[in-house]
């Protein structure tokens, strides 16, 4: 049986030629989507900024969204924020809690229900959330703070288990792919939520794995070929592993994609965002997390034992000369 | 490294084997697991947005506590002052204030001082004597003046007693819906989390423990000039007590004695019923001994003249007294209707709440869209398992079923682990479990790519496969360790979803390197010792 190959054997490709572009655009990428964060900010839901969300389905066909806005405004509890869920006939109607209530969520809910049940006889509603602004400012706070400290606690273990070079490369690269992933909420405008910072994490934790795997080879190939430069040392590393890299994205794409496609409508952002992670990922394995050791001068002295780097002369050796039969 | 000893097989087979035993209960319906002997009564508990309910997080009024605190300090100095054995024995006090949060007076009889201090003494010593800690610190200014003053640890130790009867009051309240299994948490140090699953309607849910249920049974002052009441004048003795909305027939208040006749402590039961006269839904309560014979005193004491039935600081009514009322027992009427009269009358046979609690998140999924969410994610989660798995297949041969195979068991595993630990399944957790399919994948990937690797190199079969695992295992590991890291990080710090997420999360990493490292390699290794192939298509 002949095996599918997704990546030829022994590729060659020179990738750091592209660094400093790939730098460049990512970089600029990053920029962009700080200043859409910032400009058009994101479309936070009631778990960071507190009211109610309640999700209504139609049984019929769906009204048009104006005309939702419409009655629900005159429900009287201003602005309401409607979002269609994927292709079901459902959407999400957000507004602040009525008395504009920030420590209470008591009666909050009952009054929406009861309008929309008025306003549309023949719809149901399938969830009803409030989140009072106590809650939802602690929600926030442990939000960010268990994203800052998952990036930083990983960022000490690969500086513990490499080198600093190889710790400071994997938190920027974290901090592109988190960046990036803001980014995307904002263009898209999906709600950002409490599920949405599990996305966030998630995307970490893929983005780490990939590192590593490409930080691994790296150490192991500066063991090996001591008196090989730098870049090609890391063209080999990233050409080693890259058929594992693609093979290991497509497979998530591809678990995800039936995740995107079947999944329950309540997650479509999550999976999205992870989605986009996972792709984003597979380029800074490539071309993100490794230029950056290039700029810290990562060479085979950073891991050399220092009292014994004399006697281990014997693994000086070129490539390919390692012992196999090739 | 490849070689396998017979009791490292069995090892493995036996875990693998309660694996897929433990993971049968999650698989089959309620009655049939009933049915099952008691070890295999544990499956997966399923999140409330996946069955449908209602999840309320409560947090107590602790202003209102340290004020019934406050309230009650002053009602034992007052009574400690009165003294045991007759009139001789009181201590004259007055200007008895309550500001700031202090109790402070002033005692009449200097000589006094000393026994006076001695009395609040052993009132206020607390449940933490032994440590050297008071509830209340008492001090003298000025040779005359009394202050005491609560202690941190006295006002902690308040907080603590009165979540603990609070959250075994809700318990009592939320049992008595007869739901299923509801689940009644403290959270931190000043909230509890109600999770009731299946429930459809939480505004019922929400009556019932919003309600603090302090009832009291007091004097309508009669005294009380209206036009002066009005202005917010009142007798000494007395206050105003605004009415219960939509109560008093017009009225906004009346003008009540401070003195409770009976309290909701002495009530022994409560039902909802029917007034005879109106047909209105009523709550009939019955009082204890003691508070039948106030009742029947002060009720013959007082006909003619009107009493009020207050409820949570609002009069509910005020009946005039027609007759003296003996058997002990009550109606407390009110515009009710027949849920609410109901939800009341279970408030009132739980008892009061220690401290006012108000509803600051509530999360409501209906069980329709909680099915529906559990069919379309199962449906999508087999079909990205099967995807993944054919693509094994198509890239990696043999090595790939023996992926395959190890992928499956590690489903029946992460499922075994979360019904031994009781965990609970969430949406955002069955994404973590694809994600976790993924880390599998992932690490057999690793170890595939390595060995072809190593082929190319020229090692024969053997030293390739041992290399592969190996070598791979490194980077394995690494990459699991962070993502320990992250899930654990995840659990401690993040809530609700996010803590659903990382549960299923860390106990698939575990499952999976297991799975995706040691059972792939025990199967590796006995193709390797029984065929002894000289080539690998891989």
């Amino acid at each position: 049986m002949r095996l599918l190959k997704l990546v030829p054997d022994d590729t060659n490709i020179d990738f750091l030629r592209w660094r400093k572009v790939a730098s460049a655009m990512s970089i600029i990428l990053v920029v962009i989507s700080i200043a859409l964060v910032a400009v058009r900010g994101l479309n936070l839901g009631i778990d960071f900024v507190g009211g109610q969300s309640v999700r209504v389905e139609f049984t019929q066909d769906m009204p048009p969204i104006d005309e939702i806005r419409e009655k629900v405004g005159d429900i009287g509890l201003g602005e309401a924020t409607i979002q269609q869920f994927g292709s079901d006939k459902a959407v999400s109607i957000r507004t602040a809690l009525p008395d504009g209530g920030k420590a209470t969520a008591e009666r909050a809910g009952q009054q929406l229900v009861a309008g929309l049940n008025k306003a549309f006889p023949t719809a149901k509603t399938g969830s009803v959330e409030t989140v009072s602004g106590k809650v939802s400012e602690e929600l926030l706070r442990t939000g960010a703070i268990s994203l800052a400290l998952a990036m930083l606690g990983i960022s000490i273990y690969i500086w513990v288990r490499f080198e600093w070079q190889f710790g400071v490369g994997a938190l920027g690269r974290l901090f592109h792919e988190v960046a990036l992933t803001f980014g995307f909420f904002a263009v898209t405008q999906i709600q950002f939520d409490l599920n949405s910072v599990a996305a966030l994490l998630t995307i970490v934790g893929y983005s780490l794995n990939d590192t590593i795997v490409v930080y691994d080879r790296i150490r192991e190939n500066l063991k090996k070929y001591r008196k090989m430069d730098i870049i090609p040392l890391l063209n080999l590393s990233i050409n080693e592993t890259l058929s594992r890299t693609v093979m290991t994205s497509v497979a998530m794409l591809l678990a995800l994609g039936m995740l995107l496609i079947f999944g329950p409508d309540v997650i479509f952002g999550f999976t999205a965002a992870i989605l986009l992670g996972v792709f984003v990922g597979t380029y800074s394995s490539i071309l993100m997390s490794t230029p950056i050791l290039v700029w810290l001068k990562v060479g085979p002295h950073s891991f050399v034992p220092r009292t014994t780097a004399g006697i281990e002369g014997g693994e000086r050796v070129e490539r390919k000369d390692d012992g196999a039969v090739v | 490294m490849l070689d396998f000893p017979r009791w490292k097989t069995i090892g493995i087979s036996i875990i693998l084997l309660l694996g897929i035993l433990f993971s049968i209960p999650s698989f089959l319906p309620e009655k049939t697991v009933n049915n099952l002997p008691s070890f295999l009564q544990a499956k997966v508990n399923l999140g409330l947005d996946l069955a449908g309910g209602s999840h309320l997080l409560l947090e107590a009024d602790i202003a209102d506590l340290r004020k019934t605190q406050l309230a009650n300090m002053e009602k034992t100095v007052r009574t400690a002052m009165r003294g045991e054995s007759g009139p001789d024995d009181d201590i004259a006090i007055g200007e008895l204030s309550t500001a700031g949060g202090k109790i402070s007076f002033l005692v009449r009889d200097l000589a006094k001082l000393d026994a006076a201090r001695e009395r609040l003494f052993s009132e206020t010593r607390g449940t933490q004597q032994q440590m050297g800690q008071r509830d209340w610190n008492i001090t003298v200014i000025d040779s005359t003046r009394i202050v005491m003053t609560p202690t941190g640890a006295g006002q902690a130790e308040a907080v603590k007693n009165a979540m603990d009867t609070a959250r075994d009051i809700i318990d009592k309240r939320v049992n008595a819906l007869g739901t299923r299994e509801p689940t009644i948490i403290r959270e931190g140090d000043d909230r509890v989390v109600v999770q009731v699953p299946g429930l459809q309607d939480p505004a019922a849910l929400k009556e019932l423990i919003g309600k603090t249920a302090r009832l009291e049974f007091r004097m309508v002052d009669t005294n009380a000039d209206p036009n002066e009441a009005a202005a917010g004048r009142v007798p000494v003795g007395s206050e105003i007590v605004p009415y219960a909305v939509g109560e008093g027939n017009g009225a906004a208040f009346e003008v009540l004695r401070r003195q409770v006749m009976i309290s909701g402590e002495q009530l022994i039961n409560a039902q909802q019923s029917y007034d005879p006269q109106s047909n209105q839904p009523v709550v009939s309560i019955r009082f204890d001994s003691g508070g039948s014979a106030t009742f029947a005193k002060v009720t013959a004491q007082n006909v003619g003249k009107r009493f009020a039935m207050v409820l949570d600081g609002k009069v509910l009514s005020a009946p005039s007294i027609n007759e003296p009322i003996l058997g002990g027992s009550a109606q407390i009427s009110g515009s009710f209707s027949v849920a609410s009269a109901n939800a009341l009358a279970i408030s009132l046979r739980s008892g009061a709440l220690p401290v006012k609690m108000t509803v600051v998140e509530e999360r409501t999924v209906t069980p329709e869209l909680g099915a529906d969410s559990i069919r379309k994610g199962a449906i999508a989660g087999i079909i990205a398992t099967v995807s993944v798995l054919v693509l094994m297949l198509v890239v990696y041969g043999r090595f790939g079923v023996y992926a395959c195979v190890a992928l499956i068991f590690n489903v029946f595993l992460i499922i075994a682990v979360m019904a031994a630990f009781n965990a609970t399944l969430t949406l955002p957790g069955i994404a973590g479990f694809v994600l976790t399919i993924g880390a599998a994948v992932d690490a057999n990937v690793l170890i595939n790519e390595r060995i072809r690797e190593e082929l190319k190199r020229g090692r024969r079969p053997f030293q390739a496969v041992e290399l592969g695992y190996t070598e791979a295992s490194r980077a394995i590991f690494d990459a699991n360790v962070t993502n320990v890291i992250a899930a654990s990080l995840m659990f401690w710090f993040g809530s609700g979803p996010i803590k659903g997420f990382a549960v299923v999360l860390t106990i698939g990493i575990v499952t999976s390197v297991f799975t995706a490292v040691t059972v792939t390699r025990m199967f590796v290794a006995h193709w390797l010792r029984t065929k002894r192939p000289t080539a690998i298509n891989i």
